[in-house]
């Protein structure tokens, strides 16, 4: 007889089933994700959770019978006597409860833990020019001071440090000082009295074999410095939010940029360890804001894209230095812009702004079922298509429904054949 | 008055022990049963889950299908949909049983009692189990079977291994001797052999013999058809057996893997033939057990009721009308069965006495029903001991119905009289695996010709297969043989109902 403890052992034993199961299924469960997603609040989709997938792709296919006649033992009779009839369609119980009965598995719930709910959506994901700076991809590892240690090696042996503590020792055990001893020294040159001297000899000599006992330094004493590596994250990005806030500018809209810099945060999250966030918003001149003024904030005014850029360039300038900080832009935008504006912009956004930034994606959003929207290219639509097509590396997507957000994220990141689309440098 | 085996719902390590040690005087001295050696073990409830999505056993080769179902299931009890059985117990020997940590020690107890002595002494004794399954050697075969696919995947990789597996699981069903052959399975010895063909496989392996070329086919009509068919052991129901033995163009690997698959089937095959009567001793033995250590005083009339309720609900029958209902409850049935023939042993009716001549009044229950466990299986169970008496009380009747029949679903027989014998015969066959299954078999193999296999399927009661599933089935039955497949569907009197033929699909490059 033996009782075993097992609730120790190591858990998820069917792990990787679990995981084989998810390989399987994988272009399934992306299906569903990304169906999933668009219903859903992008915190939420965030969260994990359910996904529904259809059986069938998943299906293990047995031979089974079906149809034919049938017959049935059943419990429970109160009133039937043999030879009677039961009509099919009323008495729905007695049938649906014949043995062999096809028991109705037709879709499957399966719930996805976040990182495997967000892998799956950002899985054919790739950030643009990802290679451009090696640098992102690799850690550095820095050195840091960590205080002390008893061992270490002795090009680390830290002397103040260990004559210190030696210091400490000597004065603890009472170790007789040089002047001591010469003071004594002295005083048995200066003696005469015989007996004195041989009381004095006997003093010097218990200090000197004091002397001897407790060294100058022990090994004890000894200290190292310590250092202790740390990662020191390079791969760092920084997202520029610039939004157009003027009053063309809807909640609806808001919206809708929102949900594209979450994504496009969520998105950074997965490839850096630490991203920033900038956001800027402007009318007809610019302001870095933090977030709850970026997008429920109040504000008015005309229309100037450049000032945007034109901050977003100081700011780029004072704090994040392109050589250490990868660069993304999203500007979302109904595309209304002053008419002179243009140019400036354009200038901006092909010397300055492009040529440090890994992706600038401009994303233009409409009102919901706006059909205005479709009938000609904005102002800045036109700008960017004409930049675009000069070579400048620009993404840009129109936006006007809620579902459109992620299928347009997709699209801008979708991994790229390196052939293709690699243009301009 | 003897001492209680524990106060309250907590339970630790030693009562646990008290209670194994309790139940065992009560199953050995008053029940007379005869156990593997035991070996409980406590789990979690995630480990639970774990368990039985690999069929309940401890360890088992990796397949996606098992991260389904523990998806499933986990989803289901997630939501609370589905509560998690009281304990897992395997058919080995040791006889390993898993009691869930979450249970009281009353729940423990119960287990305990229903699990490691129930289904541990029938399991040890019932003549199915002891045709079909080897109990000291399964853990090992599993264990072989583990490390066996593992070594695959890395040799052959993994897909070609999945898809061989995926092929063997859809025939599954179909992958069992039906009849006990010459010899009993011993899985020990079978692993032992695996290892050895291996061996002189690799030793003999000889490049050259590839090129060699092969000689002129003997004249098609040198073997005749009878004698084809003998030699390919036709007609074969075990079709993977078959595809084993036969498929022309299988790696050893991949017939290795049929076999594995064959041999577990093989060992589960005896309990869906035992449901009704391996839940049905298991309960009785538990309820015995936990009587008699209430009378002893060991459990107090608290802990007792507490018994009294999960008892209650494990044996509960709904009726037919009821939404609850769904199919003949295996513990429910085979509980009052038990109980029905410990009532005819110790005080019989006339009528008892009339159906029952040979165990009316015999008044050696625990020898009558000992007799019983060892050598029934459901179905000759039921038709051999469901009394008038209990066909009354669970108020059974019989439904056919014939899709044919514009009336409606005709009551054939109800318990009376008349009935009895008629509803006993057939719920007895509701309960007949042989009779459930589809029963399809290869007839014949084109060997001359375009080696096209043929399968017969002999529909019973106009119940033909499903559509899409077969086409899935054959399609792997088609991808293992490697030719043409054809399924063909007679009736009694050998009339064609329906054909279906499956080329397989073109093997990718790895051969």
């Amino acid at each position: 007889m033996h009782i075993i403890d097992r609730r120790l052992n190591p858990g998820g034993k069917s792990l990787e089933n679990r995981q084989r199961f998810l390989r399987r299924a994988k272009s399934l469960v992306q299906g569903a994700v990304k169906k999933t997603s668009q219903e859903r609040d992008i915190k939420d989709v965030l969260e994990g959770g359910e996904v529904t997938i259809p059986l069938d792709g998943m299906h293990e296919p047995r031979f089974r019978r079906e149809g034919g006649t049938r017959d049935m033992v059943l419990p429970g009779n109160k009133k039937f006597i043999e030879g009677d009839y039961l009509q099919r369609s009323g008495q729905g119980s007695a049938k649906n409860s014949g043995p062999g009965e096809g028991d109705g598995e037709d879709a499957f719930r399966f719930v996805l833990s976040r990182d495997e709910f967000v892998d799956l959506f950002l899985d054919d994901l790739e950030l643009p020019d990802l290679a451009k700076r090696k640098v992102a991809q690799t850690e550095s590892e820095g050195i840091q001071r960590a205080g002390y240690t008893t061992s270490g090696s002795p090009a680390n042996i830290s002397v103040s440090r260990t004559v210190r503590r030696a210091l400490a020792r000597r004065i603890a055990l009472k170790r007789p000082s040089k002047e001591e001893i010469e003071e004594l020294e002295a005083a048995i040159a200066a003696c005469t009295d015989d007996d004195e001297r041989v009381v004095l000899l006997a003093q010097l000599e218990k200090l000197k074999a004091k002397t001897k006992r407790i060294p100058f330094i022990d090994p004890l004493d000894i200290r190292y410095r310590r250092f202790e590596t740390v990662p020191k994250p390079v791969a760092q990005a920084v997202m520029f939010c610039l939004m157009d806030v003027s009053g063309s500018m809807s909640e609806h809209m808001k919206d809708l940029a929102k949900r594209f810099y979450m994504l496009l945060y969520v998105f950074l999250k997965r490839r850096y360890k630490h991203v920033d966030i900038v956001f800027i918003r402007h009318t007809d001149r610019a302001e870095e804001v933090d977030e709850q003024t970026f997008f429920y904030g109040p504000a008015s005014g005309g229309t100037l894209v450049s000032s945007a850029l034109q901050a977003m360039h100081e700011i780029v300038r004072e704090r994040f230095n392109p050589s250490d900080w990868n660069i993304y832009a999203a500007q979302a935008s109904d595309g209304d812009n002053s008419y002179s504006d243009g140019e400036l912009t354009g200038l901006l956004l092909t010397d300055k702004i492009l040529p440090v930034c890994q992706f600038f994606a401009y994303l233009e959003v409409g009102e919901s079922g706006g059909s205005a929207f479709d009938l000609s290219d904005s102002s800045l639509w036109t700008l960017y298509e004409r930049l675009r097509n000069g070579g400048a590396p620009l993404s840009m997507r129109k936006v006007s429904e809620r579902s459109e957000i992620f299928p347009v994220f997709h699209d801008l990141f979708q991994r790229r054949d390196t052939a293709q689309e690699k243009a301009a440098p | 008055m003897t001492e209680r085996l524990f106060e309250g719902a907590d339970w630790d390590f030693h009562t646990l022990q008290r209670i194994t040690d309790a139940c065992e005087t009560v199953a050995m001295k008053d029940l007379g049963l005869d156990v593997y050696p035991n070996q409980i073990e406590v789990i979690t409830a995630e480990q639970m889950l774990d368990a039985y999505s690999s069929v309940g056993m401890p360890l088992f080769y990796k397949h996606w299908s098992f991260g389904k179902q523990f998806a499933y299931h986990e989803a289901s009890y997630r939501k609370g949909l589905m509560g998690l059985a009281y304990e897992i117990v395997i058919n080995s020997s040791p006889c390993i049983s898993y009691l869930m940590e979450e249970n009281t020690a009353t729940m423990q107890t119960l287990v305990i009692a229903h699990a490691a002595f129930g289904h541990n002494h029938f399991f040890k004794n019932n003549y199915l189990f002891k045709q079909w399954t080897d109990a000291d050697g399964i853990l090992d075969y599993l264990d072989f079977a583990k490390n066996y696919v593992m070594q695959c995947e890395e040799r052959y990789g993994r897909i070609e291994v999945e898809r061989t597996l995926d092929a063997a699981h859809a025939l599954m069903s179909h992958g069992i001797d039906r009849y006990p052959g010459k010899k009993k399975l011993d899985l020990r010895e079978e692993e032992k052999r695996a290892g050895r063909r291996r061996q002189h496989e690799e030793e003999v392996f000889n490049d050259l013999w590839r090129t060699v070329p092969k000689g002129a086919s003997k004249t098609r009509s040198a073997i005749s058809l009878e004698r084809r068919r003998k030699l390919l052991g036709l007609p074969q129901e075990n079709l993977l057996y078959f595809l084993e033995k036969s498929a022309p163009r299988l790696a050893p690997w991949q017939r290795e893997l049929l076999r594995i698959v064959r041999h577990i089937a093989q060992y589960f095959y005896p309990q869906s033939q035992t449901k009704v009567m391996n839940e049905g001793t298991a309960t009785y033995v538990h309820y015995r057990i936990m009587t008699q250590l209430h009378q002893q005083g060991r459990i107090s009339d608290g802990n007792f009721l507490e018994f009294l309720g999960s008892h209650t609900n494990v044996v509960f029958q709904p009726e037919f009308d009821d939404p609850r209902f769904s199919g003949f409850n295996p513990y429910a049935l085979g509980f009052a069965m038990m109980q029905d023939i410990e009532r005819i042993v110790t005080s019989p009716s006339d009528e008892d006495r009339e159906w029952f001549p040979d165990i009316a009044g015999k008044n050696d229950v625990m020898g009558v029903l000992r007799d019983v466990w060892a050598n029934y299986r459901d179905e000759s169970f039921i038709a051999q001991f469901l009394s008038p008496k209990l066909m009354r009380q669970l108020r059974m009747f019989h439904l056919h119905d014939d899709p044919e029949e514009r009336a409606g679903i005709r009551v054939d027989a109800i318990h009376d009289e008349r009935g009895f014998r008629r509803v006993r015969r057939e719920l007895a066959r509701q309960h007949d695996v042989g009779y459930i299954d589809a029963n399809i078999e290869v007839v014949d193999v084109d060997l001359s010709g375009d080696r096209r296999l043929i399968l017969h399927h002999h529909v019973i009661k106009g119940a033909q297969l499903n559509e899409t599933d077969t086409k899935r089935v054959l399609q792997h039955l088609a991808d293992l043989w490697t030719y043409d497949v054809s399924l063909i569907e007679v009736d009694a009197n050998d009339k064609v109902l329906r054909e279906y033929v499956v080329s397989p699909r073109p093997i990718t490059a790895a051969a």
